[in-house]
């Protein structure tokens, strides 16, 4: 059995938080330079353009891409022949988020609780969805999220019988719905299946996703690809002025369902899909 | 593009009838940056002093000017023509004025904003849609309503010259800040007669494209 010390991922966690917020996915960057070139609308070039600059600048001084570097949410995969010693695994992550969001220079935008809200200052706790894996790796992935587009999230509890239109239109509602409040041009999350909150989670999960990667289901590969251009018909463009870039990526991930349900969730994202993956 | 149109800030409400919504505008001058927990407590400030004037039953709005709310020691700034940036930044490096500095939602504002257009603020800058009656209460008061580009906030850092914080300390990021921009670009989205550049940019681009 493999054993590694907590130490390991602390540090990780710290490098990874400060490493997400500061330089963009380069499958993100790539996206977001081909919608740059190709965008038509008069203010939605200029605001591509802007944000192109502004992803430039971000690396080169080492400044947050944006103000608001998210709640920090985590997807950790534990080979089940891992032997971890030290501190519990969530103190360690944790323990991680406060040190990178402190000596990154990063935001702290999380409070204690939802009512009284008093900022706890360090960013903690963070939001962490645990799977056991075959295996004696620990994969971390993180998905620092803003709550602009967060905000604009959507969860559908659809019918068997509303199908794929039915699907395909409440995910174009809740785009439309967001419009310039979710900073476009956004990613788009879907979840589909599940129950309840499996369905969020696998919307947040897709965010993850490289975006210029399609499902490996044929038919939701399909759905993919003719929601993104639904999306992009609509016009809302880059800050919601105008332009064909509404979306860069429509990612769905799907699961097992009940016969009597079809479980949609809609994740939000705006165009900084930030997610880094380390392998311990 | 056209040539760079830069704007002083503050300014008048008689300056105000050249800011068209679709206006691209470089801002020069004073903000005050202002966002949702530094707004609840502006907000229930004047609240609370315009209902000791005003009885409990004191309708938004009716009671102190803004300036008299300032002089009176109930708000930490007199908000008259003044503009409030909706931002929370990341901490400043050494060396840095400020970190990353882009445009919060607006909408989560909109329950605050009527009643501070109608103590004197002259505009807002955010990025989002605003509700029917913070719509209405810009047209009344004449004030304007901008959008930054949403997570620009490396970018729009840099013209940013000078930030202090004047008001509520505790808050961390939501705290009341006075910056020194330059050359800060913005779009006017609702002007003070109530044009709305998110209803008509999207109808305009998918026009163009049909006429093509």
């Amino acid at each position: 059995m493999r054993t590694i010390n907590t130490d390991i991922v602390v540090e990780t966690v710290r490098d990874m938080c400060i490493q997400a917020n500061i330089f963009l996915a380069p499958d993100m960057e790539e996206r977001m330079r081909k919608a740059a070139d190709e965008e038509d609308g008069i203010l939605g070039k200029q605001i591509m353009n802007q944000l192109i600059e502004n992803m430039e600048i971000a690396g080169s001084d080492r400044i947050p891409i944006c103000q608001d570097t998210g709640m920090a949410v985590f997807f950790v995969n534990v080979g089940q022949d891992l032997h971890i010693e030290g501190m519990n695994l969530t103190d360690a992550i944790n323990e991680g988020v406060r040190q990178g969001y402190t000596e990154g220079f990063l935001r702290k935008s999380v409070v204690a609780d939802p009512l009284i809200r008093e900022n706890t200052k360090d960013n903690t706790p963070a939001i962490i969805h645990y799977d056991i894996v075959p295996g004696d790796k620990l994969t971390i992935t993180i998905a620092p999220k803003g709550f602009g587009s967060e905000n604009m999230s959507r969860v559908f509890m659809l019918k068997p019988a509303d199908g794929e239109e039915g699907v395909k239109a409440a995910v174009l509602q809740a785009v439309k719905d967001a419009g310039p409040n979710a900073c476009p041009p956004m990613v788009v999350g879907v979840g589909l299946g599940g129950d309840f909150e499996l369905a969020a989670k696998l919307a947040k999960k897709a965010l993850t996703r490289d975006v210029n990667s399609h499902s490996d289901k044929e038919h939701i590969a399909r759905i993919e690809r003719e929601l993104i251009e639904m999306i992009n018909a609509t016009g809302i463009g880059p800050g919601g002025l105008g332009g064909k870039t509404t979306a860069l990526a429509v990612n769905i991930e799907t699961y097992a369902t009940h016969i009597a349900g079809m479980p949609l969730a809609v994740n939000m994202c705006c165009h900084v899909n930030r997610h880094v993956t380390k392998e311990i | 593009m056209d040539n760079k149109r830069v704007i002083n800030v503050p300014f008048n409400r008689e300056q105000l009838g050249v800011l068209k919504a679709g206006d691209y505008v470089y801002l020069t001058g004073t903000l005050y940056s202002a966002r949702d927990a530094a707004h609840k407590r502006l907000f229930d400030s004047i609240i609370m002093a315009d209902n000791g004037i005003m009885g409990e039953n004191a309708t938004t709005g009716e009671g102190l000017s803004g300036k008299e709310l300032f002089d009176k020691g109930i708000l930490p700034l007199d908000i008259t023509d003044n503009i409030f940036y909706y931002l929370g930044p990341t901490p400043a490096k050494e060396g840095q004025v400020i970190g990353s500095a882009g445009p919060t939602t607006s909408s989560r504002m909109d329950k605050y904003t009527p009643l501070l257009l109608s103590k004197g603020l002259i505009g807002m800058i955010g990025k989002g849609k605003r509700s029917k009656e913070v719509i209405e209460s810009i047209v009344k008061n004449k004030a304007v309503y901008f959008a930054a580009v949403g997570g620009a906030g490396a970018l729009l850092s840099k013209c940013i010259k000078k930030s202090e914080v004047i008001a509520y300390d505790d808050l961390g990021t939501e705290a009341i800040r006075r910056l020194r921009v330059e050359d800060f670009p913005v779009i006017v989205v609702i002007d003070s007669e109530g044009n709305n550049l998110y209803e008509t940019a999207v109808e305009d681009y998918n026009s163009s494209k049909s006429a093509r």
